[in-house]
């Protein structure tokens, strides 16, 4: 006979698998949540899944031919990633760059991080369910594609920059396009705030959601707009200079609370810095060579090592090359920001709903490729 | 013979055969709808191919859904899987005998319509919570739950919006209460109710922004994850079959029905004024949800049960004070 005051073993919580198959985690990332009900007790990021050994082609390969890997690790700002690595072995073999190319990289440096904001802006409230937005997002995407692309003949693996210049010249109506662009975006900015930023339903979904606290944030080496969002101006362009950075105004926006909504209103504004600078840049822009043609081939830099750091759009990315004389690197490791971004996670979701999972998952902007790499 | 034809059952016979290929068609219909008017919406054109202004885009995708194979996980249960499908589009068919299409174009004039066509869409949270069980799969679960929570915190109000009209007719009789909007449609002398249905009427229909059950980014497809072919199909049919049916029971209720606005018909029969309006009701519920972002699942639950019923109870107790003493 059963005890009559036996407790039945209730058991709360469940495990629930999100991704790497999921229509919001954009990629092959894998969440495991434990849940209580809609509540969730722990998650655990599992990474992995986009493994293909960045690092050690890196290492089996000329320098130059490690460039077309650089664009394919984040592959939404490759064109950063491409001028990284070219500074990074021009710091390590000292090879001068004439100025127009170091525009002409910055410029569309600067093009790069708004197609990615762009996009991050509208999947992000696509995941929150509105769709629109993010077709109107992608439309001014598809803008900044173009101008990149009749440049570089690549629309999102540009293998454009080389060491000591870039790869070819800028067309003739790029500088008229890339202003005109940047005017287009200008007006839809607001279009963007009438849509999403002033939406009590956004806003809802989105303040005070996933804060992420000063303390949280160095604990877990965050960087980027989801550091800036807690109130932390480090950029890398105004902490360490790199480039012409220096020599051009604009602003690090930050925010206050470390919520999703500070998140989102970071980088928007990020866009209209990057116009900025753009703008900037255009009216500056120098002639003269696009290369420089004294580059040493094959290129063997010095023995020794370089770690060059330099703002993604998601955050500090950085190169760590160590040269032994020969034609190719002893080690290349990549600092990328995705990462550190990630694993916050696991404290920022416990004891939040599923709903503002995907909320925070949005919120911090991941590329799971550059994390696996 | 001619007994047979003026009998109830000829009329419900025919009345239902109606139904069927109305219901189908219309379903049909607005799929398209929706594509072109969210294409138009997002600065594209939907569908264009198949068809003039690919209104065939959608036949030709049921035919594609009805093709495919219908797949039963194997840790499902069987009967309760294969039977929820069936049962979420039934209710909506029971729902047209008594829509007040036209003077004389109602096919069961009952005088218990309202109640009716309520009781019977509650119906569909039963099937959609047998569906998200039986297929046994998280989201599914998630999904149902959501969805049994909501409709059930919405038909609260939704049904005192209802009950504030019906207490100005005194009758739950569709055609009384449409006769009863010659002059001035309701939703002049109740906006508030009129307000309330129509968002609890999105609500019911899982539509976005209240699209929890389904949440498409949070819960893969919700409670219809592991749906495949034609039985998918029937969900996607039932939910907007059911569409038009909340938009034709608001255009009964609050926008005078058959009648054109302030009593000029304009030379147009009645049924084409309650199709149009109809049918503009359902652009806006398209023109919403195409707009909006999605409600997270608490702040749904605290808006259906802290202000929307306190709001529709207000107004019910107006109504019969105002009823009672004017």
């Amino acid at each position: 006979m059963a005890e009559p005051f036996a407790q039945p073993i209730v058991q709360h919580i469940y495990s629930l698998n999100l991704g790497p198959q999921h229509p919001s985690t954009h990629g092959v990332l894998r969440v495991l949540l434990d849940l209580d009900g809609e509540f969730i007790v722990k998650a655990d990021p599992i990474v992995g899944y986009g493994h293909r050994g960045h690092e050690k082609m890196g290492e089996n390969r000329a320098y130059k031919q490690f460039m077309p890997n650089t664009s394919r690790m984040d592959y939404l700002s490759g064109m950063i990633y491409n001028h990284g690595f070219a500074l990074a072995v021009e710091k390590l073999a000292g090879i001068e760059v004439p100025l127009r190319a170091q525009y002409i990289r910055e410029i569309r440096s600067e093009l790069n991080r708004i197609s990615s904001h762009l996009l991050w802006f509208g999947t992000y409230v696509m995941d929150l369910g509105g769709f629109t937005p993010f077709l109107y997002a992608f439309d001014d995407r598809e803008n900044i594609l173009d101008i990149l692309d009749r440049v570089s003949g690549s629309r999102l693996t540009y293998s454009y920059c080389r060491f000591g210049g870039v790869n070819r010249d800028l067309d003739p109506n790029f500088v008229d396009t890339t202003r005109a662009f940047v005017a287009r975006l200008r007006s839809r900015f607001p279009d963007y705030e009438n849509m999403v930023t002033k939406n009590i339903i956004f806003i809802n979904r989105t303040r005070d959601v996933g804060v992420i606290t000063p303390e949280l944030a160095r604990q877990y080496a965050v960087t980027g707009p989801n550091l800036r969002a807690c109130g932390i101006a480090f950029d890398t362009r105004k902490t360490e200079p790199y480039e012409l950075y220096d020599r051009f105004d604009f602003e690090v926006p930050t925010g206050t609370r470390g919520d999703a909504l500070d998140r989102y209103y970071v980088r928007m504004e990020e866009m209209v810095q990057s116009c900025r600078i753009i703008e900037q840049a255009l009216d500056q822009l120098p002639d003269g060579p696009y290369r420089n043609t004294k580059v040493p081939f094959p290129l063997t830099p010095p023995k020794g090592e370089v770690y060059f750091a330099f703002e993604s759009a998601r955050g500090q990315a950085a190169y760590y090359l160590v040269s032994d004389g020969s034609e190719c690197p002893y080690r290349c490791h990549i600092r990328v920001p995705s990462f550190g971004n990630l694993h916050v996670l696991t404290e920022v979701l416990r004891g939040t709903l599923v709903a503002d999972a995907i909320s925070i998952l949005g919120s911090v902007d991941l590329v799971i490729p550059e994390i696996d790499r | 013979m001619g007994d047979l034809v003026g009998s109830e059952w000829f009329r419900l016979v025919i009345g239902l055969v109606i139904v069927l290929a109305f219901s189908q068609l219309n379903a049909l219909f607005l799929v398209w709808l929706e594509r072109k008017v969210a294409g138009h919406i997002q600065l594209r054109i939907g569908p264009k191919e198949v068809g003039p202004f690919g209104i065939l885009q959608t036949i030709v995708d049921g035919i594609k859904l009805v093709g495919k194979e219908l797949i039963t996980p194997l840790s499902a249960d069987r009967k309760l899987f294969v039977i929820a499908p069936v049962l979420v589009f039934m209710p909506v068919l029971v729902g047209f005998l008594v829509l007040p299409f036209g003077p004389d174009l109602i096919i069961r004039d009952m005088n218990l319509g309202v109640l009716l066509i309520f009781a019977f869409s509650a119906f569909t949270v039963l099937a959609i919570l047998a569906g998200g069980w039986a297929a046994n799969n998280k989201y599914a679960l998630l999904g149902a739950i959501r969805s049994v929570a909501q409709n059930v915190a919405y038909e609260i109000p939704l049904l005192l919006a209802a009950l504030s009209v019906v207490l100005m007719v005194q009758s739950m009789n569709f055609g009384q209460i449409v006769q009863a909007q010659g002059k001035i449609w309701f939703i002049f002398l109740q906006p508030v109710a009129g307000l309330i249905y129509l968002i609890c009427a999105t609500a019911e229909t899982n539509r976005a922004p209240f699209d929890i059950p389904e949440a498409e980014s949070e819960l893969v497809a919700g409670f219809h994850t592991e749906y495949s072919g034609m039985r998918f199909g029937l969900f996607f049919l039932a939910e907007y079959t059911n569409m038009f049916i909340v938009s034709a029971v608001a255009t009964s209720l609050f926008f005078g029905g058959w009648h054109g606005p302030f009593g000029f018909a304009l030379g147009l029969p009645g049924v084409v004024w309650f199709l149009l309006k109809t049918y503009i009701l359902i652009f806006v519920i398209m023109w919403v949800r195409w707009t909006f972002p999605r409600l997270r699942f608490d702040q749904l639950m605290n808006f259906a049960w802290k202000v929307m019923i306190q709001l529709a109870l207000a107004n019910l107790i107006a109504t019969a004070a105002v009823l009672k003493f004017v």
